[in-house]
This record gives structure tokens, C-alpha cells and sequence, in this order.
């Protein structure tokens, strides 16, 4: 790969990750106002798409507003850090052939580490606000992280002992004779289901649950701060979409009267509806319902499904 | 390679010390997040991908996070700060200064004598490392999931329930 494209592909990606993240604030909005009856903001510019603009400036000029109480310096190195490890889980995912930032042997395990690193944000940022409801929040996101983040490995491991490679580039070209879809759907619903607590997406959105807990672990920040959050959230909700595409529907793989690009784009924003369907739709579980979802149930189905496969990957 | 090498080697030793000398035992676990994050960018270094992501999601993502859910459950706030100021008196670094110092001089010597001169770094692939734990160590692997499974069944125990009654009269008696 030649340097001038190298870095071709990491503006690209950058840009496309960013404006997605902005973009997806205005239609989340109409999505979820579609689905409830409503308009939804459609005022600014076409089909409202200005409110991007309009939230954007508020964000800024708003005032930044550090507790006096809170520990400074990681009140602000807290939403930080989940921008930077989803930016950084993004650089291993294919977009296309030879469209990849970097092909790193151990990409899924790098996808991983860096979705184990963006668990600090809740912590650290509930911990410094020096608040009650933020200390409670961030507790139950460190809990709720943890023990999702166990079977989010294991239903992952199904793919790589399919495909025998932690690769993603390798994980898409092993699909090209059938998505691991078929073989691998209670993986499939497993990542799922771990890749929605991940990212605190509404019914597991119980580290900021704003019916008991204020606002949860962020009840403290305000202006960019805040945003900065959000921005990482809706980068997290892009980046499970585009990595249960990767490692279940064949990545850029389809048809080919369309460029790869294309077929990767269209199959991640189908996953994105779905995040913004199941906010609208779904209510928000008890806490301990949701561990014990977790551990009871999930944590015992991947590790049969991770038996199986290897069992069957053994036998033919 | 060499310059990399040196710079995370230096945060390494930086954030490591400032996790022993740091008051607020917050502070001081960033301070060893950060020293796992860059001995995890040496493993990589040195050709062990495997272990460095390993490194990062065992270490740095899942122990530090217990231990900081359990620091923030015990909400040490500014008193344990100060606690923290009368124990750690310059006195009480003496003996473990010393002993530090001691092992430094033997590293120094023993790198002086360049007995094991690291040269030709290999990489070693995820698929290799799974041979040989599976292979010659495969008695190690068996033996810390025995080690495992005696957690596991403590933790069973000591999270065990006990049967739930109605209301405080009419629990049984202890016989």
C-alpha cells in the first residue's frame, strides 16, 4: 500500500466516522419521532437536517462547567477517552478491499482491548463528578461492562475458529462461499446483544438511566464535554453495526453491480436502524435483571455455542 | 525500533513510580493503567501481538476495572488522602528503597556481563502461542484451570443464598 493512499484512507475513514456521528443525532431524532407518531425537528433547511448545525453551535457556546468539587483533571480526561478507543477500534475494520487502516493480525482482540478501554470513561468520569447519582451510575456501567464484555469475546470466538484467523480482512474473505450468519446465529444475537450493552444503547442504557439516576454518570458534564460523550456513544453504535457486519454478513462482500464500499455502507446503516429501532421500542430492564440476563443466560449459551462449533469445525 | 522502545520504556518507569508515590489511590491506579498500557506497546514491540492485546483486555481493561469498582464502593474520599500522608512517612521508604536499589545494582551488573544479549526478534502469531499452550504446557494450562475452578467454587459458596423466609417470626429456630 502507498503512503499517499495510506493516508487517503485514514482521512476518509476519519471524516466518514465523524460526520456519521453528527449525522446520526438528526436522524435518530426523525427516526424515533417516525416511529412515535410525531414530526420530529423538520424546521431547519431540508427535512430539518440543519439541526445538526444548531445542536453543534449550542454545544460550543454553551458554558463548560467544571464542579468545583469534582477532580479537575480527570473530569476532563474522561470523555476523552471513549472517543479515542472507539476511533482506535475503527482502524482495524475493512471497509473494502485494501480499504483498512491497519491489517493487524490480532484485530479482533485489538477490537477487544480497545472496547475494554472505553469502560474508564463511565468510570472515571462518574468517579470524578464527586456526585451520588454519577458514583452510582458509573458503578453500575463498571458492573455492567465487566461481565458483558466476557461472552462478548466468546460469541466472537465462533467466527475465528470458523474463519482460524483473528484477522478481519481474512474474516470477510473467508465468508465469500456463505455469511457466518447461518452457522453462527446464536453468536450473531449474542454480540449483539453484548455489542447494545456496550455501548449503553437504550434497554441497556442503566449507567445513565434518567428516570432514577438523573442522568447517570454524565449528570455533571455540560457543553462539549457533554457532547463529547454523545459523539462517542453514536461512534460506538457505528462501530457495533459496521463490526457485526464484518464478522457476520461477509463485511463488503455482495453483489457486484454495486462497489464494496457501497454494500458495506448499506449493511451497517440496516444495523444502525435497528440501535435507533430498539430505542424506541424497548423498555429499560432492572439492574439486576440485566446481570442476571447476562450471567445466567447469555454467558452459558456462548460458551455451548463455542463448544459446538469448535466440535463441528473438529469433525469436518 | 530502538527509539520506541526507550520512550515507552521511560513511561513505563514514570507512571510506575508515580503509582507508589500518589496519595489519592485513584490517581494511583491511572498511574498503573498507564504502566500496563506501555508494557502492553513493548510486548508488541518485541513481537508478541498476542500477548500485548491480551495484556491490555486481561489487565488493563478488566482487573483495573474491578479494583476501581471496588475503590469507588468504598468511596475513599479526601480522608483516606490524608491517612494516606501519615503512613507514607519518608521513613517508611528506607528498607524498600534499599532492597530496590540492591536488585538494580544485580540487573545492571547481570546486563553488563551480557550474558543473554537479545537479538532477532521473532514474531510469534496468536496461532503459536496456542500450540505450544496446548502442546508442551498443556499440564500448566490444566493445572491453573483447577486453579480456576477452586475460585469458582468459592465464590459459589460465599455467594450462596440462603433460603428466603417471609418474615423474622417465622424463621425456624436454630436447633
Amino acid at each position: 500500500m502507498s503512503t499517499g493512499h495510506y493516508w487517503l484512507v485514514i482521512g476518509g475513514v476519519l471524516f466518514v466516522i465523524l460526520n456519521t456521528a453528527a449525522g446520526l443525532i438528526w436522524l435518530e431524532r426523525r427516526m424515533l419521532a417516525l416511529w412515535q407518531d410525531r414530526y420530529g425537528p423538520n424546521r431547519a433547511g431540508p427535512f430539518g437536517l440543519f439541526i445538526v448545525l444548531a445542536d453543534t453551535i449550542k454545544l460550543f457556546f454553551k458554558e463548560d462547567w467544571i464542579p468545583p468539587f469534582a477532580d479537575k483533571v480527570v473530569f476532563v480526561f474522561a470523555p476523552a477517552v471513549v472517543v479515542a478507543s472507539v476511533l482506535l477500534s475503527f482502524t482495524i475494520i475493512p471497509f473494502a478491499p485494501n480499504v483498512v487502516v491497519a491489517d493487524f493480525n490480532v484485530g479482533v482482540l485489538f477490537f477487544l482491548a480497545m472496547s475494554s478501554m472505553g469502560v474508564y470513561s463511565i468510570v472515571l468520569g462518574g468517579w470524578a463528578s464527586n456526585n451520588k447519582y454519577a458514583l452510582l451510575g458509573a458503578m453500575r456501567g463498571a458492573s455492567q461492562m465487566i461481565s458483558y464484555e466476557v461472552f462478548m469475546g466468546l460469541s466472537l470466538m465462533g467466527v475465528v475458529i470458523l474463519s482460524g484467523s483473528f484477522n478481519l480482512s481474512e474474516i470477510v474473505a473467508a465468508q465469500k462461499n456463505g455469511w457466518y450468519i447461518l452457522p453462527q446465529c446464536v453468536g450473531f444475537f449474542i454480540f449483539l446483544i453484548a455489542g447494545i450493552a456496550e455501548t449503553h444503547r437504550l434497554p441497556f442504557d442503566i449507567p445513565e438511566a434518567e428516570s432514577e439516576l438523573v442522568a447517570g454518570f454524565h449528570s455533571e458534564y455540560s457543553g462539549m464535554k457533554f457532547g463529547m460523550i454523545f459523539i462517542g456513544e453514536y461512534m460506538g453504535i457505528t462501530l457495533i453495526s459496521s463490526m457485526v457486519v464484518t464478522l457476520y454478513f461477509g463485511g463488503w462482500l455482495g453483489p457486484a453491480f454495486l462497489p464494496p464500499v457501497i454494500w458495506f455502507v448499506l449493511k451497517t446503516f440496516v444495523f444502525i436502524m435497528l440501535f435507533i429501532l430498539l430505542r424506541a421500542s424497548m423498555p429499560r430492564p432492572r439492574y439486576d435483571q440485566l446481570m442476571e440476563y447476562g450471567w445466567k443466560i447469555l454467558f452459558p449459551l456462548s460458551l455451548v455455542n463455542l463448544l459446538i462449533t469448535a466440535a463441528i469445525k473438529l469433525l469436518i | 525500533m530502538g527509539v520506541f522502545f526507550y520512550i515507552t520504556a521511560a513511561i513505563a518507569v514514570f507512571s510506575t513510580a508515580m503509582v507508589v508515590t500518589r496519595f489519592n489511590i485513584m490517581h494511583a491506579l491511572l498511574y498503573l493503567i498507564v504502566s500496563l498500557l506501555s508494557v502492553a506497546v513493548i510486548f508488541y514491540l518485541y513481537g508478541a501481538p498476542y500477548m500485548a492485546s491480551l495484556e491490555i483486555i486481561v489487565y488493563a481493561g478488566a482487573i483495573m476495572v474491578l479494583i476501581i469498582f471496588f475503590v469507588m464502593m468504598l468511596n475513599l474520599g479526601p480522608e483516606s488522602t490524608r491517612l494516606e500522608k501519615q503512613w507514607l512517612k519518608p521513613g517508611m521508604w528506607m528498607a524498600p528503597a534499599l532492597f530496590c536499589v540492591i536488585l538494580l545494582g544485580e540487573l545492571v551488573y547481570l546486563i553488563a556481563q551480557n550474558h543473554t544479549p537479545v537479538t532477532g526478534i521473532k514474531e510469534v502469531t496468536p496461532k503459536e502461542v496456542g500450540r505450544s499452550l496446548f502442546g508442551p504446557y498443556i499440564l500448566a494450562v490444566e493445572l491453573s484451570a483447577m486453579l480456576l475452578m477452586a475460585g469458582i467454587v468459592g465464590a459459589y459458596h460465599l455467594g450462596r443464598q440462603q433460603p428466603k423466609t417471609l418474615h423474622r417470626f417465622l424463621q425456624s429456630k436454630p436447633s
